[in-house]
């Protein structure tokens, strides 16, 4: 036990001392946390539309009007024709145009039928559909209230959005940050710090003393265990106080399920390491093989949902993917562990699994 | 020249000769491609609906028909009490409840006009929007449907029928919407990109961390053919796994090639340099390999998230778009997406190359001059 503690002091002593490193650990996640929580928002806005009108009346002016004061639409201009169109919608510069007959004052009135075109640009089709359904729902409203008295017959939707009912970005985007964030950062601080000693041959003489494996493994991670709960509630108070992101369920259930998350993805650099003979290996694996499925795997930005059913059973994989269902569900629905215990055994499972092929590889070099 | 020439082959062998990590950085990108472009999509199926109908007449069946009709919703219960409902909610059983109120047939035939509730678990935000606008297009459907063939009540006295909307929309440059035509331009940069800057990143300061570096450093060689020789093994790598993952795009998911690839290399020529010149800059301000990789972390997740790859530029804040006018992924995934899918110019993408070319100059300026040869 005192060798172990003696080992430990060494590592943290390592860590203090590179003041510079120990700077970029520890502030690194709130900064892109900050950064990312303001910057990028999942929903779309500000989409700018043109509106081609060839003859303004009152019930156009109407449309406009509607459209330069949604928060969804950047009316960039209002065309007499459909003739730069083309060219606008090439080089990117509209994304949807909207384009009126002539007399529709006069349609209206006579109950001629109202062609109106929606031209959506729709090389991406995840933004082309969301932008086709805000304009579709901007004409149709306007269309029912310009109409004289209601004949149509009408369903309306009074749509109650349950846990976000703003549909605030920052509050769904942060949490997920944290997943992200969290699990790159500690998988990379562990896997460079034991391949590193590898390649710089310290490694051996651990190996030689009489410190069994599994502690020195141990005692490299138990100070990044710290830095890291350290970083995380730092990346927690930013998100309460700058975001305003709602904390509904128990603080402490969130900071357990923090320190149980942080243990799998140390265990993960764990791993990694043992199979990596250089740090330039470790730092590939770390982030070019655990970056990108993060990202798209775990429902940080795309939905679960929409994946096909042989790349959900892969995702299933993916601890991010559990530790954000649990991050969302505390923080956002006020989940408690009733409800997350299922999460919560996967990640246990998954450290466990981590920490025993860990350690075994380690075991196994020796001999 | 010479010089220069010696010290490329002096990486390329040291990159070659390294088994493992020559395996990592073809097959990473391969792989990700491969599989991550099934994911990029919020193309919502069958979302899970749980239907709490208090009508139960004809007209309230046919619209949880309508609903389970199209591919969009999946009816995965019905009727649950207020708790039920919440507890569906709360464990993801359910994505949205809809609430059928009593009395809405005899609404419809007698006021023309019903309202139905939908309650939806707003937890990941753009998905919600998109389940939200599914379920109010199938409503005005089913409304449009019902306005022919419902008897009326009121409705007899002659008054005008008001004028139909016909309203036609039509997706330009994607007509069968296929969003791996947009993704996987993304996804191949982004994957080009993170080898590259990791590759560059690492380099340097690896050399500095077993101390080749001060033998380098005793060479007549100058700062500019130092550099030089450190970015073209990369940049050839680079264009490598940007090419095959050209190939896989075009043979695997169908991308269209409507513009000139000409034109598609030109830009990933001057992009590339751009990132292996930020990697190598990197690469001279960090002190241990570990420094570098966390800087290029940042740097890459700046990129790849403010770049407009799976988000759309146009919502976010102001300052933060002035920030992207900045980010060369922005322009070359622009780029890549407007050649490609829409088969745009040069008079379109020439703006954002000459850019990129700035970008390019400026940042090995920067990495030669930011360069020492001597250590302190």
């Amino acid at each position: 036990m005192k060798a172990f503690l003696g080992f430990v002091r060494k590592e943290t002593l390592h860590l203090l001392r590179d003041r510079q490193t120990l700077a970029i650990l520890l502030l690194l996640p709130p900064l892109q946390v900050l950064i990312f929580g303001f910057a990028v928002r999942t929903d779309v806005r500000k989409i700018p539309i043109v509106l081609v009108d060839p003859a303004p009346d009152v019930a156009t002016l109407e449309l406009r009007d509607r459209l330069a004061a949604s928060e969804r639409f950047r009316l960039l201009a209002v065309a007499p024709s459909t003739q730069v169109l083309d060219a606008q919608f090439r080089s990117g510069s509209i994304r949807q145009a909207l384009v009126l007959p002539r007399d529709v004052e006069r349609r209206l009135g006579r109950g001629d039928s109202l062609p109106i075109q929606l031209l959506t640009d729709g090389s991406d089709p995840n933004t082309g559909g969301i932008m086709q359904g805000y304009a579709t729902a901007v004409v149709q409203r306007w269309y029912t209230d310009a109409v004289p008295s209601g004949n149509g017959l009408r369903i309306d939707a009074s749509s109650r959005l349950r846990y976000n009912p703003t549909l605030e970005s920052s509050h769904l985007f942060v949490p997920g940050l944290v997943a992200f964030v969290l699990t790159i950062m500690s998988a990379m601080m562990t896997a460079i710090s034991i391949t590193r000693e590898k390649e710089t041959g310290t490694m051996e003489m651990l190996l030689v003393s009489p410190i069994r494996p599994s502690a020195i493994v141990a005692g490299k991670v138990t100070p990044y265990v710290v830095l890291a709960f350290v970083s995380v509630l730092l990346v927690l108070i930013a998100a309460r106080t700058v975001f305003q992101v709602p904390q509904r369920g128990s603080l402490a259930l969130l900071l357990g399920e923090c320190g149980l998350y942080i243990l799998t993805a140390l265990a993960l650099g764990i791993v990694i390491s043992t199979q990596a003979p250089t740090q330039r290996t470790a730092m590939i694996f770390a982030l070019a093989g655990l970056m990108m499925p993060t990202m798209l795997l775990s429902g940080f930005i795309f939905p679960l949902d929409s994946l096909p059913v042989w790349l959900r059973a892969i995702s299933n994989v993916v601890p991010a993917r559990w530790f954000l269902l649990i991050v969302r569900g505390i923080m956002i629905k006020g989940a408690g562990l009733a409800t997350l215990w299922q999460e919560t055994l996967i990640l246990v499972g998954m450290t466990a699994f981590f920490l025993i092929v860990g350690s075994r590889k380690l075991a196994i070099r020796l001999g | 020249m010479r010089t220069v020439w010696f010290l490329v082959r002096k990486e390329f062998l040291q990159i070659l000769r390294d088994h493992t990590t020559m395996v990592q950085i073809f097959m990473i990108p391969v792989v990700q491609l491969l599989v991550l472009a099934n994911a990029a999509t919020f193309d919502l199926k069958r979302t899970r609906l749980l239907v709490v109908d208090e009508d139960r007449t004809t007209v309230s069946a046919g619209l949880v028909q309508r609903l389970e009709g199209g591919r969009q919703f999946r009816v995965v219960r019905e009727d649950a009490s207020a708790n039920e409902v919440e507890k569906a909610l709360l464990e993801r059983e359910v994505t949205a409840v809809i609430h059928i109120p009593r009395r809405f047939e005899e609404d419809l035939v007698q006021h023309r006009h019903a309202t139905v509730q939908l309650v939806l678990n707003a937890e990941e935000g753009a998905a919600t929007g998109i389940v939200q606008s599914n379920a109010n297009a199938i409503l005005a459907a089913y409304a449009a449907e019902l306005n022919l063939t419902l008897p009326t009540v009121r409705n007899a006295s002659g008054v005008t029928h008001p004028a139909p909307l016909d309203l036609r929309t039509q997706r330009r440059f994607n007509p069968t919407r296929n969003y791996k035509h947009y993704m996987v331009p993304a996804l191949m940069v982004a994957l080009t990109t993170i080898i590259g800057l990791l590759l560059t990143a690492q380099n340097i300061t690896r050399e500095y961390e077993i101390g080749t570096l001060e033998q380098l450093n005793v060479t007549p060689m100058t700062k500019i053919q130092f550099i030089a020789a450190k970015l073209i093994p990369f940049w050839i790598i680079s264009l490598v796994i940007f090419t095959i993952g050209l190939v896989i795009g075009r043979l695997v998911f169908g991308i269209p090639m409507r513009g000139s690839l000409v034109l598609v290399y030109l830009a990933a020529i001057v992009y590339l340099i751009v990132v292996l010149g930020l990697g190598l800059w990197i690469s001279t301000i960090t002190r241990t390999q570990q420094q570098a990789m966390f800087v290029a972390f940042f740097v890459i997740l700046i990129f790849l998230l403010m770049g407009g790859l799976f988000t759309p530029v146009e919502s976010m804040p102001d300052w933060a778009q002035l920030v992207a006018q900045a980010n060369p992924v922005k322009h070359f995934v622009f780029v890549m997406r407007a050649v490609l899918v829409k088969g745009a110019g040069l008079d379109t993408v020439g703006r954002p190359i000459l850019g990129l070319a700035i970008g390019g100059f400026a940042i090995l300026t920067l990495a030669v001059h930011r360069y020492r040869k001597t250590t302190a």
